[in-house]
């Protein structure tokens, strides 16, 4: 009984908080999510262009961003970020420390991240048309413009879905780590629940249930898109996702 | 419009580096011509087909089509088209017609055919809705209009990007085996669109294996080797007596099963 209501709504109950930091978790990963789709398709492009200036840009962006633990990007943004402003505030006459949102930082962190994981789903799906579809594009007189625009949008984000379903659950749990800013998201705010009832267990299962909900109706809505986007695919290649 | 000239094309080069794919071709279409271009693999006929709409740049040479010439520009031994735009719109007016189908994947075989019409020649989407069925009907696949090209046959996807070539009303079709990567029991159905296309007056230019359709369907056929056009004349006579050695020996190896 007790339990329950300690995971209710009513005044004792966390459940509300639960609730709202659950849909926080959602927020900021979306957030993320449509941040490292504009950082993904920036050094997708860049890693096709064939300029060589450009690939090494690109390949330095996947490489880092890969190869750096999700954590210290988030204090280099949110720490780092806010020393900067707290040091032009300074400057500036104010006295004290000045943060930044924890929304827009935590955010902008796990976006730069998720843009390198997009980067490469991205190459990977234009890589995967076929040639000769682009040419019958241009054969018929279609501008680049258009050719961009009818021909290989379409196909890059149909050949994109599996790989962008994987970076959204990537994404999702890394937006747990920035709770260190903070920010009331669902590992934040069970970690506070637990710590403020002495009840652990029962505070860190049911946030663990909680990413687990998020996660498998994701990946439901996944597969939807991408039987849906698999309808002109041939039947042999149908089973296959 | 008979005694029209559709294509010309003067002294056409293409290098790939060091090596020279055309040595200088020249060729004229008229209005309603059928050309066969023959020739054993290598000896440049694809590129030359595929010059003509610059998927390939050509190093040197004239193309006018329907009488506008392609502006190019020669830069420290390389030519470039001037205009892009110039070169989308003589593309708008060349159909083509690949080995490999092409059709876009994403696209149902009607959404494949109108795509072109509305979108590059910006016309109304009734009208070429109406039009597209009219041209599957013709190809005979009226029934799979709403079918995704994977789930066509190799015979069927070439017909529908015949079809899909000709919803841009070009003046000249250019077919580069069309039907080379098809299944033998395909290539009938195709060729038998063709042939209805040539005999209702349109000017084609085919690069084939097909034999019996540069000798029957044909009104020139042109015998490339090495990049040169080799001979040249009207089915009748490269076929009979006036076959060049080379042609002779080209087409004998051919009955051989090659």
């Amino acid at each position: 009984m007790a339990t329950l209501e300690l995971l209710g709504f009513g005044s004792t109950g966390w459940g509300a908080l639960l609730l709202v930091a659950t849909l926080m978790t959602l927020a900021v990963t979306a957030t993320a999510l449509a941040i490292g789709a504009v950082f993904g398709a920036i050094v997708a492009s860049a890693k096709l262009s064939g300029n060589l200036i450009l690939v090494t840009l690109g390949n330095i962006y996947t490489t880092v961003f890969r190869g750096v633990p999700e954590l210290l990007i988030i204090y280099l943004i949110y720490f780092g970020g806010s020393s900067a402003i707290t040091s032009i505030g300074n400057w500036m006459g104010y006295e004290g420390f000045l943060g930044l949102p924890s929304f827009a930082s935590g955010a902008l962190a796990v976006g730069i991240i998720s843009g390198a994981y997009q980067a490469e789903v991205y190459r990977g799906a234009y890589l995967a048309i076929a040639k000769g579809e682009l040419e019958a594009a241009s054969a018929i007189g279609m501008s680049r413009a258009m050719r961009v625009r009818r021909i290989i949008m379409p196909q890059v984000l149909r050949f994109a879905i599996p790989g962008l379903g994987n970076v959204w659950q990537l994404s999702l749990k890394d937006s747990a780590l920035i709770s260190v800013t903070g920010l009331a998201e669902l590992m934040r705010t069970s970690q506070v629940a637990a710590g403020s009832t002495r009840q652990y267990f029962l505070f860190f299962i049911v946030g663990g249930l909680l990413y687990l909900i998020l996660t498998s109706l994701s990946d439901r809505i996944f597969n939807r898109a991408e039987r849906r986007a698999n309808r002109s695919m041939p039947a042999s290649a149908m089973g296959q996702a | 419009m008979p005694g029209v000239t559709r294509l010309s094309v003067r002294n056409i080069r293409k290098s790939f580096g060091t090596h020279e794919v055309l040595r200088g071709i020249s060729l004229d279409a008229q209005d309603g011509d059928v050309i066969s271009l023959l020739g054993a693999s290598g000896s440049g006929k694809s590129t030359f087909l595929r010059c003509i709409n610059l998927l390939e740049t050509a190093t040197d040479g004239d193309i006018f089509v329907d009488g506008e010439q392609i502006r190019m520009v020669h830069k420290n031994g390389r030519s470039h088209p001037a205009s892009q735009k110039q070169v989308d719109h003589i593309r708008s007016e060349l159909g083509m017609v690949f080995q490999s189908f092409n059709l876009w994947s994403h696209m149902t075989i009607l959404e494949n055919i109108i795509e072109g019409p509305m979108h590059v020649l910006k016309r109304p989407k009734a009208e070429c809705i109406a039009e597209a069925e009219a041209l599957l009907e013709k190809v005979g696949i009226a029934g799979k209009r709403d079918a995704y090209p994977a789930h066509l046959s190799g015979g069927q996807q070439q017909r529908v990007a015949i079809a899909r070539a000709l919803a841009m009303k070009p003046k000249v079709m250019l077919f580069d085996e069309p039907t080379s990567a098809l299944d033998p029991e395909l290539v009938g159905e195709v060729l038998r669109v063709m042939r209805a296309l040539a005999e209702e007056g349109m000017t084609m230019l085919v690069v084939t294996h097909e034999m019996s359709f540069a000798r029957n369907v044909s009104n020139r056929v042109v015998f490339m080797k090495e990049g040169l056009v080799e001979s040249s004349g009207a089915p009748e006579d490269m076929f009979g007596s006036g076959a060049s050695p080379a042609f002779r020996q080209f087409i004998g190896n051919f009955g051989n099963g090659q």
